[in-house]
């Protein structure tokens, strides 16, 4: 049988077995129903695109439609057989092939599925046996530890010490402490993501985390309306491997372009000029929404502004960390954030000063932040409100500088329970593996 | 004449510790702390004792490890590694490499203390 005969009549045996007319899916892909007719009937051929759109609107790989694929799928069948440590014959994967093509496909798809679990699990081995960072931390934390423990029980063990040597040993033992207190800090916050530079860790959470730090989370190309310019972004991203990543970035940046086409650059911009950065005056200015704005501000390079947007459980969708506001990358985060007391009060705008705790536990910054949830839109009448929190944190305000509208205070927060040093805190869960008293 | 021993180690308050809890066991402590001048520090030296640590500015402990045991007069001397790194493969290196104990941090003084005593005494 004809390659060419195949390719037209599968496209055909897909759509009917999805109940598409002929001439709707002509429409989703943006063809006349007669060339689709052609095309079915394998009296035109086809490629490039068009073979794209057709594969993705029936879901099935583009090589199983495409002409002359019958090879590769079998091939990849072959592959997928060898992977599992088993032998299948070129005329079997064949027979198998034309006979069940969804199924040779779901065979495919499993396989590329179970590669890209294995290279997520080969990258955090590899993270925790060779990361040369972690390693080196990990070897200045037991080097310190060994020093303290040394001169501990020198001072405990010695029943005659001279003055010089025990204050000597104290004084050893307090700068050891601070070190300790420093790169155990400096462990979790590089463990937990104190860094966006740390991306290769193998979620789509932090593919897409990485893809959007490769942008300073500012796309030129959306910002001018280009057609196609989302796709480009994608396809050309080295740090979108997994299609769960791809998927979340493309609804991100979908999000992100219809925010620039409510609020293009020079009207934010020329609107902020007029009020200052506050997002709920500029919300009311614009006549926008006010998570909207509040995104929309985030991707301003100029103003280095953090964001999280987390759902009604808590869990973060997206995180743009800003200096000194450590978002741990999993976890749970501090229920003291204002995100949070949002999403307990629905369509209230928030506006909180907080303090979060420096490296060791031993300053404070002080930052300004937004908080609201908003629901989200449901496609289905009478359907419950599904929520969302958008939190904006300016930078930190620098100390010493003089602040506005308020006393240069805020409520007490942490990143996370695991490495908070407020030890007295009633939000506590959990105990902190991070001692300010070490 | 006490015995004496030369502590390489990078890290200043458990060179200070360790020299502290030696010398007042009568030994006699000399300490060095960079990788790359430690075999000219120990051949001055002669030491009854080297005590390495593994990873150090400059050349490795490792390394040192080889240019010791193939000197000509210290290739005897016995060499107790410090260590961080407690991994089994890093212990086998040590020990093919010929060094005479291996102790991972972080140790206790008396652990030191007791095989400086087997290792150099009485």
């Amino acid at each position: 049988m004809a390659t060419r005969t195949l390719a037209g009549s599968r496209i055909r045996e897909r759509r009917i077995a999805q109940g598409l007319r002929q001439a709707d899916l002509a429409a989703e892909v943006g063809i006349s129903p007669s060339y689709l007719n052609l095309i079915e009937h394998n009296r035109r051929r086809i490629g490039g695109k068009l073979l794209q759109a057709l594969a993705l609107r029936l879901e099935v790989d583009t090589s199983l439609l495409a002409e002359g694929a019958e090879q590769e799928v079998i091939a990849r069948l072959g592959n997928v057989a060898a992977r599992l440590g088993e032998e299948i014959g070129v005329s079997s994967s064949a027979d198998f092939a034309n006979r069940f093509p969804g199924w040779a496909n779901l065979v495919i798809r499993a396989g590329r599925r179970i590669d890209e679990l294995e290279r997520n699990v080969e990258t955090l081995t590899d993270r925790l046996t060779h990361d040369p960072h972690l390693a080196a931390t990990l070897h200045e934390v037991l080097s310190t530890v060994t020093a303290i423990r040394s001169t501990a029980s020198i001072l405990s063990d010695t029943r005659e010490i001279e003055p010089e040597w025990r204050d000597r040993f104290h004084r050893n033992i307090n700068e050891d402490a601070a070190r300790l207190a420093d790169r155990a800090q400096a462990l979790v916050g590089f463990l937990d993501g104190a860094s966006d530079t740390q991306s290769e860790v193998g979620s789509p959470q932090e593919e897409v985390a990485g893809f959007l730090s490769a942008y300073g989370w500012h796309f030129a190309a959306l910002e001018e309306g280009r057609a196609g310019a989302a796709a480009s972004y994608l396809n050309g991203s080295a740090h979108l491997k997994s299609s769960s990543a791809l998927a979340i970035a493309g609804k991100y940046l979908e999000c992100y372009r219809e925010d620039a086409a409510q609020m293009p650059l020079e009207t934010i911009r020329a609107a902020i000029e007029q009020q200052g950065p506050d997002p709920l005056r500029l919300a009311t200015l614009l006549g926008q929404d006010l998570a909207g704005v509040m995104r929309r501000l985030a991707t301003l390079p100029e103003h280095g502004f953090g964001l999280v947007v987390c759902d009604a459980s808590g869990t973060m969708l997206y995180r743009k960390p800003t200096d000194g506001f450590s978002i741990p990358r999993f976890g749970a985060l501090c229920p003291l954030w204002p995100l949070f007391q949002a999403l307990s009060r629905p369509m209230m705008p928030l506006a909180q000063r907080v303090m979060m705790p420096g490296r060791g536990g031993m300053s404070e910054t002080l930052f300004e932040t937004y908080a609201v949830a908003q629901a989200v839109l449901s496609t289905d009448y009478g359907a419950d409100p599904l929520l969302e929190a958008t939190m904006l944190i300016a930078p930190a305000i620098p100390e010493g500088q003089p602040v506005t509208g308020g006393a240069a205070t805020g409520r007490l927060i942490g990143a996370s329970c695991r490495i908070c040093p407020r030890e007295s805190c009633a939000a506590r869960r959990e105990p902190s593996i991070v001692s300010v008293g070490l | 004449m006490g015995k004496t021993v030369v502590l390489v180690e990078d890290e200043p308050n458990i060179i200070e510790a360790i020299s502290f809890i030696l010398s007042r066991d009568g030994w006699g402590v000399h300490t060095h702390s960079n990788g790359d001048t430690a075999l000219a520090a120990l051949e001055s030296k002669a030491p009854d004792l080297i005590v390495l640590d593994v990873m150090l500015p400059g050349r490795s402990g490792f390394d040192i490890l080889r240019d010791i045991r193939s000197h000509a007069t210290l290739g005897t001397t016995p060499v107790m590694m410090l260590t961080a790194r407690g991994q089994t493969k890093d212990r086998e290196r040590a020990m093919e490499l010929g060094a005479s104990r291996f102790m991972t941090k972080p140790f206790s003084n008396a652990d030191v203390l007791a095989a400086v005593r087997e290792l150099a005494g009485p």
